[in-house]
């Protein structure tokens, strides 16, 4: 939250021109990413042109394009998206709630926990369909986050956590988790053949089943994410300025964690390790949408899913004809860019 | 604000005068000090006696100073390894506690200089696209050329960070944020090295980014030894400047330190701590991250004092390997997954404990 900003507050003509091009931000970003689902349908080891993709989708008659469209690019596609939203999203609440830069949607151990979860699965119960372990994952993840959530409150009394307990928690258990990872991993080599292609994520190959599996927990945090957003603006004033506002602290940042454990739970069980998206995209859109999270959060999803489409289409194409993982991709190129921007300008302080 | 506010003195601790020179002495810090060196010894006493040839500490001793049958498994075999773990962890730590202090987050660690990432990537892709590192092909590549390579990438890896994070000048909050977009691609090359590999050469390229104290030698305790040697000094001349760089630029430069330079120096003496650990024993994880604010807390001071926090980084791995190589004996696991087990437990605790203490 830029003092500047505070202390002079804008005209009202200033304020409405302000919000015209936010709102217009909003629909290029929008318009873009409808770009990138088309691009993402036809790219591949088999092209198809945009024509042909909008016959495989209204009239299919059941030749090879067809097929390819509908059974593969489609179920990808969704998936893409519906990761690229929810790490956006949540990458801009766990941003936003811990006030710190470096917080990532996998900071509350998410990420580690569906990792643990799903290797232990492997080990354990001998999993090895994408569609048994995945569900795994995503009770790895929330109960990870939930261990976190507690251990950061835990001695805290009413006023609930702060940001750097919380942070601290989180990146101790995800440590804790990831040893017993690699543990397992050294230990067994079925897992770790597994392991090593889910930490790179990808989000090929997941067919729709995957994606119906996920939607309703990523929809549900996308609604609690952007209900709880204004509440993230005053939390931003600093703690006793919000609760001398009559904010319940404790309340909105629980709130704010259920929704981006959801997020991040759906799209990393079903990804695997894409988390860093979350990272990057909040301080790429905060020049744009400014510190206002009732713009920022949906900024945030908007990019994160353009981004992780535009990676995906990306990896699908360099290296014919195998694939780069999307995770790989997402780094390779997001983070120079990401890399670019800081250097560029003066970052908006949390 | 109309009364004078009541000049209070700040008792930091007593200041020990001696003609012209001065020094403040911290009973508390001191106290810790010595116990932490107390616990290291005890535990590399205690490390050095436990193996496949059980001995008592006075065998031990026999060994180091005198020709006893154990002498080999005692000198080339344990002290060493205990020796390597030590200090490698006091590296670590050192280096976590001056990026911490300098990034003014407590979620910086070597990590965010590229050292440890860039390392990672050069061996990785050392093991898994030679796929020969640990064969039986090349015995002298596999002694020297890991942690050549390891040295290599680290610094380069740093290179690449501070190159890019200077502009004008060198911020903290840039720096960490450059440093993290550097890590993620350098972390991403790895996974994609290990996902084209063999599943057999992933599981030993596994083994060395998780950091391994396993048949560390007297070749290993030089380079590290040295390098503390040296940088240690270094770095606790540099804590006077490293102590005002946690308030804000203005203030920095107010209390009459050279931003840039001072954040330059001590940068480049936690690239070097890091780089040189790690080459000896891989990116131990979570050492750099925790020993920092598990000093910092039972210390008590604002920022992670250097000592303590050398201290702890060392106890910390050292009882790490102690129970990577006793747990599942005789099948070992790198001292890299313990640390983590053993150190984040014991943070959160910490976490817990001092919030009930100021609620109270």
């Amino acid at each position: 939250m830029s003092t500047a900003a505070l202390a002079r507050p804008p005209a009202k003509g200033r304020l409405r021109r302000i919000r015209r091009r936010r709102t217009l931000a909003l629909g290029v970003l929008t318009a873009i990413l409808a770009l990138t689902v088309v691009l993402s349908l036809a790219v591949g080891a088999n092209p198809v042109a945009p024509g042909d993709v909008w016959l495989a989708l209204t009239a299919p008659t059941g030749g090879e394009s067809d097929i390819v469209v509908r059974s593969l690019r489609v179920p990808r596609t969704a998936l893409g998206v519906l990761a690229g939203i929810s790490l956006g999203v949540a990458g801009a609440l766990m941003q936003g709630h811990t006030r710190n830069p470096l917080a990532d949607p996998g900071l509350l151990g998410v990420t580690q926990g569906a990792a643990f979860a799903m290797v232990v699965s492997i080990l354990v119960f001998d999993m090895t369909g994408l569609h048994t372990y995945i569900w795994f994952g995503l009770a790895g993840a929330l109960l990870a986050s939930a261990g976190v959530f507690a251990l950061g409150t835990a001695g805290g009394g009413r006023s609930g956590s702060t940001p750097v307990t919380l942070a601290l928690a989180g990146t101790a258990v995800s440590a804790f988790l990831y040893a017993f990872t690699s543990a397992v991993v050294l230990l067994d080599e079925q897992a770790m053949d597994v392991f090593r292609f889910w930490q790179a994520g990808s989000v090929a190959g997941r067919g729709e089943t995957v994606f119906w599996q996920v939607l309703p927990f990523a929809a549900a945090g996308l609604l609690i994410a952007l209900a709880g957003a204004p509440g993230l603006n005053t939390l931003a004033l600093g703690e006793d300025v919000a609760c001398s506002l009559g904010q319940n602290v404790a309340v909105t940042r629980a709130v704010g964690i259920v929704a981006v454990t959801l997020l991040t739970g759906a799209s990393v069980a079903a990804c695997g390790a894409v988390a860093f998206v979350g990272l990057m995209v909040p301080h790429m859109v905060r020049p744009l949408a400014g510190p206002d999270h009732r713009w920022l959060v949906p900024y945030s999803g908007l990019l994160g899913a353009i981004l992780l489409l535009t990676a995906d289409v990306i990896g699908r194409v360099v290296a014919l004809p195998g694939e780069l993982e999307v995770g790989v991709v997402l780094a390779l190129i997001g983070a120079p860019f990401f890399v670019a921007l800081v250097r560029r300008r003066n970052q908006v302080r949390l | 604000m109309n009364a004078p506010a009541p000049v209070t003195r700040i008792t930091a601790g007593k200041a020990l005068r001696l003609r012209g020179v001065s020094w403040l002495v911290r009973l508390r810090a001191l106290v810790l000090t010595l116990a932490g060196a107390a616990a290291l010894l005890s535990l590399m006493a205690l490390s050095t006696t436990i193996g496949d040839i059980p001995l008592t500490v006075g065998d031990v001793a026999a060994a180091t100073f005198g020709d006893t049958p154990n002498s080999f498994v005692v000198r080339e075999l344990r002290l060493p390894r205990a020796l390597t773990g030590a200090l490698v962890g006091a590296a670590l730590a050192l280096s976590g506690a001056i990026t911490q202090a300098i990034a003014r987050n407590p979620l910086a660690s070597t990590d965010v200089l590229g050292v440890t990432q860039g390392a990672s990537v050069a061996v990785v892709a050392l093991i898994v696209l030679t796929g020969a590192a640990y064969g039986g092909v090349s015995g002298g590549l596999s002694l020297l050329g890991v942690p050549a390579v390891a040295l290599a990438g680290g610094l380069l890896g740093a290179a690449a960070v501070y190159a890019l994070a200077w502009r004008r000048g060198l911020e903290g909050h840039r720096l960490v944020l450059v440093g993290i977009g550097v890590a993620a691609v350098f972390s991403n090359v790895k996974y994609w090295l290990l996902t084209v590999g063999d599943v057999n050469d992933s599981g030993r390229a596994m083994v060395w980014i998780s950091g391994s104290l396993h048949a560390r030698g007297w070749e290993h305790v030089l380079p590290v030894g040295l390098a503390l040697a040296v940088l240690v000094p270094a770095a606790l001349f540099g804590s006077r400047s490293l102590a005002a760089l946690r308030f804000g630029d203005d203030t920095v430069t107010g209390l009459g330190v050279r931003t840039n330079h001072a954040r330059s120096v001590l940068i480049f003496i936690a690239v070097l701590l890091a780089a040189v650990a790690t080459a000896s024993a891989g990116p131990i994880a979570f050492v750099a991250l925790a020993a920092p604010q598990i000093a910092l807390r039972v210390a008590g001071t604002p920022q992670p004092p250097l000592v303590v926090s050398a201290l702890t980084g060392a106890v910390l791995t050292v009882a790490a390997d102690l129970v990577a190589r006793t747990l599942f004996s005789p099948v070992e696991l790198p001292v890299g997954v313990v640390t983590a087990v053993i150190g984040a437990p014991y943070l959160v605790y910490l976490l817990i404990r001092i919030r009930r203490e100021r609620r109270a």
